[in-house]
Protein backbone atom coordinates (compact mmCIF):
# COMPACT_ATOMS: atom_id res chain seq x y z
CA UNK A 1 0.00 0.00 0.00
CA UNK A 2 2.88 2.24 1.14
CA UNK A 3 4.23 1.68 -2.34
CA UNK A 4 1.09 2.46 -3.91
CA UNK A 5 1.05 5.38 -2.01
CA UNK A 6 4.59 6.58 -2.77
CA UNK A 7 3.93 5.80 -6.68
CA UNK A 8 1.22 8.25 -6.64
CA UNK A 9 2.08 11.36 -5.09
CA UNK A 10 5.45 11.07 -7.07
CA UNK A 11 3.43 11.36 -10.75
CA UNK A 12 1.27 14.16 -8.39
CA UNK A 13 4.57 16.02 -7.68
CA UNK A 14 5.40 15.86 -11.37
CA UNK A 15 2.57 17.29 -12.88
CA UNK A 16 1.97 20.03 -9.89
CA UNK A 17 4.99 21.99 -8.46
CA UNK A 18 1.99 22.91 -5.94
CA UNK A 19 1.90 19.45 -4.69
CA UNK A 20 4.39 19.42 -1.61
CA UNK A 21 5.23 16.39 1.01
CA UNK A 22 6.20 16.97 4.49
CA UNK A 23 7.28 14.34 6.93
CA UNK A 24 7.90 13.73 10.76
CA UNK A 25 11.36 12.54 10.12
CA UNK A 26 9.96 8.55 9.28
CA UNK A 27 9.94 7.27 5.75
CA UNK A 28 13.74 6.09 5.72
CA UNK A 29 14.62 4.49 2.80
CA UNK A 30 11.13 5.53 1.46
CA UNK A 31 11.25 8.83 0.54
CA UNK A 32 14.79 9.74 -0.95
CA UNK A 33 14.17 9.35 -4.70
CA UNK A 34 11.13 11.81 -4.18
CA UNK A 35 13.55 14.30 -2.17
CA UNK A 36 15.76 14.29 -4.89
CA UNK A 37 13.20 14.72 -7.74
CA UNK A 38 11.61 17.42 -6.19
CA UNK A 39 13.77 19.55 -3.84
CA UNK A 40 11.12 22.26 -3.43
CA UNK A 41 8.20 20.00 -2.38
CA UNK A 42 9.78 17.74 0.15
CA UNK A 43 10.30 18.71 3.93
CA UNK A 44 11.48 16.49 6.59
CA UNK A 45 10.32 18.80 9.67
CA UNK A 46 11.98 16.64 12.22
CA UNK A 47 10.26 14.85 14.54
CA UNK A 48 8.05 17.95 15.35
CA UNK A 49 3.79 16.75 14.13
CA UNK A 50 2.17 19.71 15.75
CA UNK A 51 4.38 22.05 13.47
CA UNK A 52 4.27 19.90 10.87
CA UNK A 53 -0.03 20.34 10.62
CA UNK A 54 0.52 24.37 11.52
CA UNK A 55 2.93 24.20 8.67
CA UNK A 56 1.05 22.69 6.44
CA UNK A 57 -1.88 24.73 7.02
CA UNK A 58 0.03 27.75 6.62
CA UNK A 59 1.23 26.56 3.11
CA UNK A 60 -2.29 25.34 2.12
CA UNK A 61 -3.44 28.61 2.90
CA UNK A 62 -1.29 30.01 0.36
CA UNK A 63 -2.26 27.55 -2.54
CA UNK A 64 0.16 24.36 -2.01
CA UNK A 65 -1.51 21.33 -1.70
CA UNK A 66 0.20 19.64 0.96
CA UNK A 67 0.61 15.89 2.52
CA UNK A 68 1.62 15.10 5.80
CA UNK A 69 3.12 11.86 6.45
CA UNK A 70 4.02 9.95 9.60
CA UNK A 71 3.16 6.47 10.94
CA UNK A 72 0.60 5.18 13.68
CA UNK A 73 -0.94 7.40 15.93
CA UNK A 74 1.82 10.29 15.24
CA UNK A 75 0.28 12.56 12.47
CA UNK A 76 -3.21 12.42 14.01
CA UNK A 77 -3.72 12.15 17.58
CA UNK A 78 -0.52 13.94 18.69
CA UNK A 79 -1.65 16.57 16.35
CA UNK A 80 -4.99 16.56 17.26
CA UNK A 81 -6.15 19.88 17.87
CA UNK A 82 -3.86 21.55 14.79
CA UNK A 83 -5.83 19.13 12.95
CA UNK A 84 -8.95 20.47 13.99
CA UNK A 85 -8.30 24.27 14.52
CA UNK A 86 -6.09 24.76 11.90
CA UNK A 87 -6.65 22.04 9.02
CA UNK A 88 -10.19 21.71 9.03
CA UNK A 89 -11.61 24.64 10.72
CA UNK A 90 -9.66 26.77 7.33
CA UNK A 91 -10.63 23.99 5.08
CA UNK A 92 -7.00 23.64 4.04
CA UNK A 93 -5.97 21.11 1.40
CA UNK A 94 -4.37 18.58 3.19
CA UNK A 95 -4.06 15.39 3.01
CA UNK A 96 -2.57 13.43 6.43
CA UNK A 97 -1.07 9.70 5.90
CA UNK A 98 -0.59 7.43 8.23
CA UNK A 99 1.44 4.33 7.66
CA UNK A 100 0.69 1.50 10.00
CA UNK A 101 -3.28 1.47 10.42
CA UNK A 102 -4.47 -0.85 12.82
CA UNK A 103 -1.73 -3.77 13.84
CA UNK A 104 0.36 -3.07 11.07
CA UNK A 105 3.20 -2.23 13.43
CA UNK A 106 1.61 -5.10 16.09
CA UNK A 107 5.25 -6.06 17.62
CA UNK A 108 5.79 -2.57 18.81
CA UNK A 109 3.54 -2.25 21.11
CA UNK A 110 0.56 0.14 22.08
CA UNK A 111 2.02 3.22 21.34
CA UNK A 112 2.41 1.69 17.84
CA UNK A 113 -1.24 0.56 17.55
CA UNK A 114 -3.40 2.78 15.62
CA UNK A 115 -7.08 1.85 16.80
CA UNK A 116 -8.91 4.45 17.84
CA UNK A 117 -7.89 6.98 14.58
CA UNK A 118 -10.82 6.36 12.43
CA UNK A 119 -13.12 7.24 15.09
CA UNK A 120 -11.57 10.32 16.41
CA UNK A 121 -10.56 11.55 13.08
CA UNK A 122 -14.31 10.90 11.18
CA UNK A 123 -15.66 13.65 14.34
CA UNK A 124 -13.69 16.34 12.92
CA UNK A 125 -16.13 18.18 10.32
CA UNK A 126 -14.86 18.77 7.08
CA UNK A 127 -12.48 15.67 7.00
CA UNK A 128 -12.48 12.84 4.52
CA UNK A 129 -11.02 9.68 6.47
CA UNK A 130 -10.13 6.84 4.23
CA UNK A 131 -8.35 3.12 5.09
CA UNK A 132 -7.85 1.50 1.73
CA UNK A 133 -8.48 -2.10 1.43
CA UNK A 134 -6.21 -3.01 -1.02
CA UNK A 135 -2.88 -1.32 -2.83
CA UNK A 136 -4.90 0.15 -5.97
CA UNK A 137 -7.45 1.86 -3.51
CA UNK A 138 -4.98 3.46 -1.73
CA UNK A 139 -3.21 4.69 -4.49
CA UNK A 140 -6.87 6.08 -6.39
CA UNK A 141 -7.81 7.57 -2.73
CA UNK A 142 -4.52 8.99 -2.66
CA UNK A 143 -4.49 10.87 -5.79
CA UNK A 144 -8.73 11.68 -5.30
CA UNK A 145 -7.39 13.32 -1.23
CA UNK A 146 -4.58 15.23 -2.76
CA UNK A 147 -6.94 16.79 -5.56
CA UNK A 148 -10.20 17.07 -2.85
CA UNK A 149 -9.04 20.22 -1.97
CA UNK A 150 -10.14 19.83 1.86
CA UNK A 151 -8.62 17.78 4.55
CA UNK A 152 -8.15 14.26 4.11
CA UNK A 153 -7.26 11.18 6.40
CA UNK A 154 -5.67 7.89 4.92
CA UNK A 155 -4.28 5.45 6.95
CA UNK A 156 -2.52 3.10 5.38
CA UNK A 157 -2.07 -0.51 6.31
CA UNK A 158 1.29 -2.86 6.03
CA UNK A 159 -1.04 -5.91 4.45
CA UNK A 160 -4.13 -5.33 1.97
CA UNK A 161 -6.54 -7.62 0.15
CA UNK A 162 -5.07 -8.73 -3.43
CA UNK A 163 -6.36 -6.43 -6.27
CA UNK A 164 -5.35 -6.27 -9.61
CA UNK A 165 -6.20 -3.12 -10.26
CA UNK A 166 -9.16 -2.58 -9.23
CA UNK A 167 -10.19 -6.20 -10.89
CA UNK A 168 -12.52 -6.86 -8.06
CA UNK A 169 -14.97 -4.22 -7.30
CA UNK A 170 -15.01 -1.30 -10.10
CA UNK A 171 -14.28 2.13 -9.80
CA UNK A 172 -12.83 3.85 -6.89
CA UNK A 173 -14.48 6.96 -5.92
CA UNK A 174 -14.35 8.69 -2.58
CA UNK A 175 -17.37 7.90 -0.77
CA UNK A 176 -18.62 5.44 -2.82
CA UNK A 177 -18.01 1.44 -1.36
CA UNK A 178 -16.82 -1.29 -3.55
CA UNK A 179 -18.58 -4.72 -3.81
CA UNK A 180 -15.51 -7.10 -4.06
CA UNK A 181 -17.71 -9.74 -3.94
CA UNK A 182 -21.77 -10.74 -4.57
CA UNK A 183 -23.45 -12.84 -1.84
CA UNK A 184 -27.21 -12.81 -0.37
CA UNK A 185 -26.90 -14.46 2.77
CA UNK A 186 -25.14 -12.09 4.49
CA UNK A 187 -22.66 -9.11 4.24
CA UNK A 188 -19.28 -8.33 5.13
CA UNK A 189 -18.57 -4.32 5.52
CA UNK A 190 -15.03 -3.63 6.12
CA UNK A 191 -12.75 -0.88 6.08
CA UNK A 192 -8.50 -1.32 5.79
CA UNK A 193 -6.42 -3.83 4.51
CA UNK A 194 -8.28 -6.18 7.04
CA UNK A 195 -10.28 -6.58 3.86
CA UNK A 196 -8.15 -9.50 2.62
CA UNK A 197 -9.30 -11.84 6.01
CA UNK A 198 -12.99 -10.98 4.77
CA UNK A 199 -12.04 -12.26 1.56
CA UNK A 200 -11.15 -15.22 2.66
CA UNK A 201 -14.13 -15.28 5.26
CA UNK A 202 -16.35 -15.47 2.45
CA UNK A 203 -14.27 -18.04 0.46
CA UNK A 204 -14.76 -20.51 3.46
CA UNK A 205 -18.10 -19.50 4.03
CA UNK A 206 -19.13 -20.60 0.17
CA UNK A 207 -17.75 -23.97 0.79
CA UNK A 208 -20.36 -24.31 3.46
CA UNK A 209 -22.61 -23.47 1.12
CA UNK A 210 -23.24 -19.58 2.73
CA UNK A 211 -23.31 -16.74 0.69
CA UNK A 212 -21.48 -13.68 1.23
CA UNK A 213 -21.03 -10.34 0.10
CA UNK A 214 -18.05 -8.67 0.72
CA UNK A 215 -17.55 -4.76 0.46
CA UNK A 216 -14.88 -2.09 0.87
CA UNK A 217 -16.00 0.26 2.68
CA UNK A 218 -12.81 1.86 2.27
CA UNK A 219 -14.35 5.79 3.25
CA UNK A 220 -15.31 5.83 6.77
CA UNK A 221 -16.35 9.11 6.16
CA UNK A 222 -18.91 10.24 4.14
CA UNK A 223 -20.14 7.20 4.53
CA UNK A 224 -21.67 5.01 1.55
CA UNK A 225 -25.30 5.16 3.04
CA UNK A 226 -27.13 3.25 -0.84
CA UNK A 227 -24.39 0.38 -0.67
CA UNK A 228 -24.92 0.37 3.67
CA UNK A 229 -28.84 0.00 3.37
CA UNK A 230 -28.71 -2.35 0.23
CA UNK A 231 -26.79 -4.77 2.48
CA UNK A 232 -29.41 -4.17 4.97
CA UNK A 233 -32.44 -4.52 2.78
CA UNK A 234 -31.00 -7.08 0.63
CA UNK A 235 -29.18 -9.69 2.42
CA UNK A 236 -29.13 -12.04 5.56
CA UNK A 237 -27.38 -9.90 7.55
CA UNK A 238 -24.38 -7.46 8.06
CA UNK A 239 -20.82 -8.37 10.10
CA UNK A 240 -18.47 -5.04 10.48
CA UNK A 241 -15.01 -6.12 10.57
CA UNK A 242 -11.85 -3.31 11.16
CA UNK A 243 -8.54 -3.66 12.74
CA UNK A 244 -9.66 -0.65 15.19
CA UNK A 245 -12.04 -0.51 18.51
CA UNK A 246 -15.42 -1.11 17.77
CA UNK A 247 -16.36 2.78 19.42
CA UNK A 248 -16.69 4.85 16.55
CA UNK A 249 -15.24 2.97 13.43
CA UNK A 250 -16.88 1.26 10.43
CA UNK A 251 -19.51 -0.91 12.29
CA UNK A 252 -20.60 2.50 14.48
CA UNK A 253 -20.97 3.91 10.83
CA UNK A 254 -23.05 1.08 9.68
CA UNK A 255 -25.17 1.15 12.85
CA UNK A 256 -25.74 4.78 12.37
CA UNK A 257 -26.92 4.61 9.16
CA UNK A 258 -29.20 1.54 9.25
CA UNK A 259 -30.93 3.61 11.89
CA UNK A 260 -30.99 7.02 10.74
CA UNK A 261 -32.89 5.33 7.90
CA UNK A 262 -35.37 2.59 9.79
CA UNK A 263 -33.14 -0.18 8.67
CA UNK A 264 -33.20 -2.96 10.92
CA UNK A 265 -30.45 -5.78 9.33
CA UNK A 266 -31.50 -8.76 9.80
CA UNK A 267 -28.47 -9.60 12.03
CA UNK A 268 -25.60 -7.13 13.48
CA UNK A 269 -22.23 -7.55 14.36
CA UNK A 270 -19.40 -5.62 14.84
CA UNK A 271 -16.20 -7.19 14.80
CA UNK A 272 -12.88 -5.35 15.97
CA UNK A 273 -11.13 -4.53 19.31
CA UNK A 274 -13.26 -4.70 22.50
CA UNK A 275 -12.39 -1.19 23.81
CA UNK A 276 -9.25 -2.19 25.21
CA UNK A 277 -5.88 -1.38 23.95
CA UNK A 278 -3.23 -4.41 23.44
CA UNK A 279 -0.48 -5.08 25.41
CA UNK A 280 0.10 -7.82 24.05
CA UNK A 281 2.16 -7.93 21.10
CA UNK A 282 2.66 -9.95 17.81
CA UNK A 283 2.42 -9.90 14.27
CA UNK A 284 -0.78 -7.97 12.34
CA UNK A 285 -1.72 -11.89 11.72
CA UNK A 286 -1.69 -13.21 15.41
CA UNK A 287 -3.07 -10.14 16.71
CA UNK A 288 -5.80 -10.64 14.22
CA UNK A 289 -6.95 -13.82 15.47
CA UNK A 290 -5.96 -12.78 19.03
CA UNK A 291 -8.47 -10.10 18.89
CA UNK A 292 -11.25 -11.83 17.14
CA UNK A 293 -10.98 -10.57 13.69
CA UNK A 294 -9.34 -13.08 11.24
CA UNK A 295 -10.95 -15.07 8.45
CA UNK A 296 -11.81 -18.00 10.97
CA UNK A 297 -13.77 -14.94 13.40
CA UNK A 298 -15.22 -12.96 10.69
CA UNK A 299 -16.31 -16.64 9.35
CA UNK A 300 -17.70 -17.27 12.37
CA UNK A 301 -19.92 -14.32 12.91
CA UNK A 302 -21.70 -14.45 9.88
CA UNK A 303 -22.59 -18.13 10.56
CA UNK A 304 -24.12 -17.68 14.21
CA UNK A 305 -27.34 -16.92 13.83
CA UNK B 1 3.18 60.43 12.73
CA UNK B 2 3.30 59.78 16.40
CA UNK B 3 0.29 61.12 17.27
CA UNK B 4 -1.60 59.67 14.08
CA UNK B 5 -0.47 56.02 16.13
CA UNK B 6 -0.92 57.21 19.40
CA UNK B 7 -4.49 58.04 17.73
CA UNK B 8 -5.21 55.09 16.41
CA UNK B 9 -4.21 53.00 19.17
CA UNK B 10 -6.63 54.73 21.21
CA UNK B 11 -9.20 54.32 19.45
CA UNK B 12 -8.56 50.46 19.23
CA UNK B 13 -8.59 50.68 22.99
CA UNK B 14 -11.82 52.71 23.29
CA UNK B 15 -13.53 50.09 20.77
CA UNK B 16 -12.65 46.94 22.47
CA UNK B 17 -12.95 48.88 25.98
CA UNK B 18 -16.96 49.32 24.56
CA UNK B 19 -16.71 45.55 22.92
CA UNK B 20 -15.88 43.73 26.35
CA UNK B 21 -17.93 45.81 28.09
CA UNK B 22 -21.00 45.50 25.98
CA UNK B 23 -20.08 41.65 25.55
CA UNK B 24 -19.40 41.53 29.18
CA UNK B 25 -16.45 39.38 27.81
CA UNK B 26 -12.62 39.30 29.02
CA UNK B 27 -9.46 40.11 28.24
CA UNK B 28 -9.24 43.65 28.13
CA UNK B 29 -6.09 43.43 29.72
CA UNK B 30 -4.20 41.68 26.99
CA UNK B 31 -5.98 43.42 24.34
CA UNK B 32 -4.70 46.50 26.04
CA UNK B 33 -1.31 45.09 26.12
CA UNK B 34 -0.63 44.71 22.49
CA UNK B 35 -3.10 47.87 21.52
CA UNK B 36 -0.15 49.99 20.59
CA UNK B 37 1.49 46.80 18.64
CA UNK B 38 -1.50 46.85 16.66
CA UNK B 39 -1.57 50.41 16.02
CA UNK B 40 2.40 50.19 14.46
CA UNK B 41 1.66 47.18 12.45
CA UNK B 42 -1.89 47.87 10.67
CA UNK B 43 -1.35 51.95 10.94
CA UNK B 44 2.39 51.96 9.27
CA UNK B 45 3.98 48.49 9.02
CA UNK B 46 1.35 45.80 7.12
CA UNK B 47 1.64 46.28 3.69
CA UNK B 48 -2.38 45.45 3.28
CA UNK B 49 -5.64 46.88 1.17
CA UNK B 50 -9.03 46.70 3.11
CA UNK B 51 -10.33 47.19 -0.27
CA UNK B 52 -8.67 44.26 -1.29
CA UNK B 53 -8.23 41.77 1.54
CA UNK B 54 -6.86 38.94 -0.16
CA UNK B 55 -4.59 41.01 -2.45
CA UNK B 56 -1.85 38.29 -3.14
CA UNK B 57 1.33 40.43 -1.94
CA UNK B 58 -0.28 41.28 0.48
CA UNK B 59 1.95 40.74 4.58
CA UNK B 60 -0.16 38.57 6.29
CA UNK B 61 -0.67 39.00 10.50
CA UNK B 62 -1.63 36.03 12.70
CA UNK B 63 -2.48 37.24 15.78
CA UNK B 64 -1.76 33.72 17.85
CA UNK B 65 -2.92 34.95 21.11
CA UNK B 66 -6.62 35.08 20.06
CA UNK B 67 -8.32 35.89 23.35
CA UNK B 68 -7.14 39.53 22.31
CA UNK B 69 -9.20 39.14 19.68
CA UNK B 70 -11.80 42.18 19.70
CA UNK B 71 -8.17 44.64 19.51
CA UNK B 72 -7.85 43.20 16.18
CA UNK B 73 -11.19 43.49 14.86
CA UNK B 74 -10.88 47.13 15.76
CA UNK B 75 -7.98 47.44 14.64
CA UNK B 76 -9.28 46.20 11.25
CA UNK B 77 -12.20 48.47 11.37
CA UNK B 78 -10.81 51.59 11.92
CA UNK B 79 -8.40 50.28 9.36
CA UNK B 80 -11.55 50.43 6.86
CA UNK B 81 -11.74 46.33 6.28
CA UNK B 82 -15.25 46.53 7.46
CA UNK B 83 -17.53 49.29 9.27
CA UNK B 84 -16.90 49.61 13.20
CA UNK B 85 -20.85 49.62 13.64
CA UNK B 86 -20.13 45.67 12.88
CA UNK B 87 -18.02 45.83 16.17
CA UNK B 88 -21.47 46.20 18.34
CA UNK B 89 -22.11 42.43 17.38
CA UNK B 90 -18.95 41.29 19.48
CA UNK B 91 -19.59 38.44 21.69
CA UNK B 92 -23.21 38.90 21.39
CA UNK B 93 -25.91 35.93 19.74
CA UNK B 94 -25.95 34.77 16.22
CA UNK B 95 -22.43 36.83 15.91
CA UNK B 96 -18.92 36.13 13.58
CA UNK B 97 -16.78 38.00 15.74
CA UNK B 98 -15.93 35.82 18.51
CA UNK B 99 -14.35 36.48 21.62
CA UNK B 100 -11.09 34.26 19.92
CA UNK B 101 -10.50 35.69 16.81
CA UNK B 102 -11.99 34.29 13.77
CA UNK B 103 -11.55 34.57 10.18
CA UNK B 104 -14.73 33.33 8.97
CA UNK B 105 -16.89 36.02 7.25
CA UNK B 106 -14.73 38.80 9.15
CA UNK B 107 -12.49 40.88 6.03
CA UNK B 108 -8.71 40.81 7.13
CA UNK B 109 -8.44 37.96 9.70
CA UNK B 110 -5.98 35.95 7.93
CA UNK B 111 -6.62 33.06 10.71
CA UNK B 112 -8.50 32.10 13.29
CA UNK B 113 -6.85 31.05 16.71
CA UNK B 114 -7.45 30.81 20.47
CA UNK B 115 -5.74 27.75 21.50
CA UNK B 116 -1.78 28.76 22.33
CA UNK B 117 1.02 27.68 20.05
CA UNK B 118 -0.37 27.61 16.95
CA UNK B 119 -0.13 30.58 15.21
CA UNK B 120 4.16 30.39 14.81
CA UNK B 121 4.03 27.06 13.07
CA UNK B 122 1.28 28.44 10.51
CA UNK B 123 3.16 31.53 10.24
CA UNK B 124 5.90 29.49 9.09
CA UNK B 125 4.00 28.03 6.44
CA UNK B 126 3.45 31.18 5.20
CA UNK B 127 6.14 32.20 4.95
CA UNK B 128 7.46 29.23 3.19
CA UNK B 129 5.29 29.47 1.07
CA UNK B 130 5.69 32.92 0.22
CA UNK B 131 10.02 32.12 -0.38
CA UNK B 132 8.68 29.31 -2.54
CA UNK B 133 6.79 31.94 -4.46
CA UNK B 134 9.52 34.61 -4.28
CA UNK B 135 7.25 37.01 -3.17
CA UNK B 136 8.26 40.07 -1.30
CA UNK B 137 5.95 39.72 1.69
CA UNK B 138 6.40 39.54 5.23
CA UNK B 139 4.80 36.96 7.71
CA UNK B 140 4.18 38.72 10.96
CA UNK B 141 2.79 36.86 14.32
CA UNK B 142 1.88 38.28 17.64
CA UNK B 143 2.40 36.27 20.44
CA UNK B 144 1.43 36.15 24.22
CA UNK B 145 4.31 35.44 26.90
CA UNK B 146 2.65 33.11 29.03
CA UNK B 147 2.02 31.45 24.92
CA UNK B 148 5.93 30.36 25.34
CA UNK B 149 5.20 27.55 27.28
CA UNK B 150 3.29 25.89 24.68
CA UNK B 151 5.75 23.14 23.18
CA UNK B 152 5.00 23.46 19.61
CA UNK B 153 5.81 26.94 19.84
CA UNK B 154 9.45 25.57 20.04
CA UNK B 155 9.14 22.90 17.28
CA UNK B 156 8.36 26.59 14.74
CA UNK B 157 11.01 28.11 16.33
CA UNK B 158 13.49 25.48 15.30
CA UNK B 159 12.00 24.62 11.70
CA UNK B 160 12.26 28.91 11.04
CA UNK B 161 15.93 29.04 12.15
CA UNK B 162 16.68 25.86 10.45
CA UNK B 163 14.98 27.03 7.06
CA UNK B 164 16.43 30.73 7.40
CA UNK B 165 12.65 31.89 7.10
CA UNK B 166 14.32 35.80 6.90
CA UNK B 167 10.88 37.28 6.19
CA UNK B 168 9.24 36.04 9.45
CA UNK B 169 8.69 38.26 12.50
CA UNK B 170 7.30 37.03 15.70
CA UNK B 171 6.30 39.85 18.22
CA UNK B 172 6.30 38.65 21.87
CA UNK B 173 4.01 40.04 23.68
CA UNK B 174 6.04 40.39 27.07
CA UNK B 175 3.90 41.80 30.11
CA UNK B 176 5.07 38.91 32.14
CA UNK B 177 1.62 38.18 33.47
CA UNK B 178 -0.01 34.95 32.43
CA UNK B 179 -3.04 34.20 33.68
CA UNK B 180 -2.60 33.31 37.25
CA UNK B 181 0.57 34.81 37.94
CA UNK B 182 3.73 36.50 36.58
CA UNK B 183 5.30 34.53 33.92
CA UNK B 184 8.20 34.43 36.57
CA UNK B 185 6.28 32.47 38.96
CA UNK B 186 4.12 30.46 36.71
CA UNK B 187 7.15 29.49 34.40
CA UNK B 188 10.52 31.46 33.91
CA UNK B 189 11.11 32.32 30.65
CA UNK B 190 14.05 33.51 31.45
CA UNK B 191 16.77 33.89 29.89
CA UNK B 192 13.61 35.01 27.52
CA UNK B 193 15.93 36.75 24.53
CA UNK B 194 18.73 34.12 24.72
CA UNK B 195 16.53 31.58 24.17
CA UNK B 196 15.76 32.58 21.20
CA UNK B 197 19.36 33.38 19.95
CA UNK B 198 20.29 30.43 20.62
CA UNK B 199 17.76 29.04 18.66
CA UNK B 200 19.10 30.86 15.87
CA UNK B 201 16.98 33.50 15.43
CA UNK B 202 18.17 37.50 15.71
CA UNK B 203 16.51 39.16 18.47
CA UNK B 204 15.67 42.63 19.20
CA UNK B 205 14.14 43.98 22.72
CA UNK B 206 11.78 47.21 22.41
CA UNK B 207 9.33 49.33 24.31
CA UNK B 208 5.89 47.57 23.63
CA UNK B 209 4.20 51.38 23.80
CA UNK B 210 6.92 53.40 22.12
CA UNK B 211 5.51 54.00 18.78
CA UNK B 212 8.91 55.33 17.28
CA UNK B 213 11.00 52.75 18.35
CA UNK B 214 7.70 49.62 17.53
CA UNK B 215 7.60 51.52 13.89
CA UNK B 216 11.82 51.08 13.74
CA UNK B 217 11.75 48.04 14.78
CA UNK B 218 9.36 46.59 12.21
CA UNK B 219 9.45 48.54 9.44
CA UNK B 220 13.19 47.58 8.98
CA UNK B 221 13.66 44.43 6.25
CA UNK B 222 17.13 45.37 5.43
CA UNK B 223 18.17 41.54 7.19
CA UNK B 224 22.07 41.78 7.21
CA UNK B 225 21.45 37.35 8.06
CA UNK B 226 19.36 35.10 7.41
CA UNK B 227 17.80 34.94 10.31
CA UNK B 228 13.73 34.40 11.02
CA UNK B 229 13.46 37.75 13.51
CA UNK B 230 11.92 37.88 17.01
CA UNK B 231 10.81 41.38 18.45
CA UNK B 232 10.79 41.15 22.29
CA UNK B 233 7.90 43.97 23.20
CA UNK B 234 8.37 44.46 26.72
CA UNK B 235 4.67 45.55 27.40
CA UNK B 236 2.18 46.28 30.31
CA UNK B 237 -0.82 44.09 30.50
CA UNK B 238 -3.85 46.54 30.86
CA UNK B 239 -1.88 49.65 29.59
CA UNK B 240 -3.73 53.01 29.23
CA UNK B 241 -6.14 52.44 32.33
CA UNK B 242 -4.39 52.76 36.06
CA UNK B 243 -6.19 50.23 37.60
CA UNK B 244 -5.98 47.66 35.18
CA UNK B 245 -2.18 47.99 34.58
CA UNK B 246 -0.29 44.95 35.64
CA UNK B 247 -2.96 43.08 37.05
CA UNK B 248 -4.20 40.08 36.46
CA UNK B 249 -8.24 40.65 37.58
CA UNK B 250 -8.11 42.32 34.19
CA UNK B 251 -7.18 38.73 32.38
CA UNK B 252 -11.12 38.35 33.18
CA UNK B 253 -12.84 41.14 34.79
CA UNK B 254 -15.32 42.88 31.84
CA UNK B 255 -15.62 46.30 32.57
CA UNK B 256 -18.92 47.59 33.63
CA UNK B 257 -20.59 50.07 35.67
CA UNK B 258 -18.32 52.84 37.23
CA UNK B 259 -15.18 51.10 36.63
CA UNK B 260 -16.10 51.33 32.39
CA UNK B 261 -16.84 55.20 32.79
CA UNK B 262 -13.79 55.94 34.45
CA UNK B 263 -11.82 53.60 32.05
CA UNK B 264 -13.37 55.57 29.35
CA UNK B 265 -12.08 58.76 30.31
CA UNK B 266 -8.97 57.93 31.14
CA UNK B 267 -8.37 56.46 27.47
CA UNK B 268 -9.65 59.83 26.59
CA UNK B 269 -10.73 61.14 23.43
CA UNK B 270 -10.01 60.14 19.98
CA UNK B 271 -8.84 62.83 17.99
CA UNK B 272 -10.82 63.64 14.44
Amino acid sequence: MRDAFLKTITTLAEQDPNVILLTADLGFGVFEEFEQKFPGQYFNVGVAEQNMTGLATGLALEGKKLITYSIGNFPTLRCLEQIRNDACYHEANITIVASGGGFSYGALGMSHHATEDLSILRSLPGITVVAPGTAWEAAQATWQLVQENKVGYLRIDKTSADDKKGSLGGEFKLGRARRIIEGSDCTIICTGGILAEAVKAAELAKEKGVSCRVVSHHTVKPADVDEILDAAKNTGGIVTVEEHNVIGGIGSVVAEVCLDNGILPGKFKRLGLEDTYSSVVGSQKFLRSYYGMDAESILDAVCSS
Amino acid sequence: MVEDLANYALAIRRHALKMTSLGGSSHIGSIFSIADILAVLYGKVLKVRPDDPKWPMRDRFILSKGHAGAGVYAALAERGFFPTERLKTHYQDNSVLSGHVSHKGIPGVEFSTGSLGHGLSVACGMALAGRLEKRSNRVFVVMSDGECDEGSNWEAVMFAAHHKLDNLVAIIDYNKLQSIRSTTETLNLEPFADKWRSFGWSVEEVDGHDYQSLTMVLENNNSSDTKPRCVIAHTTKGKGVSFMENNVLWHYRSPQGEEYQTALSELGVVKK
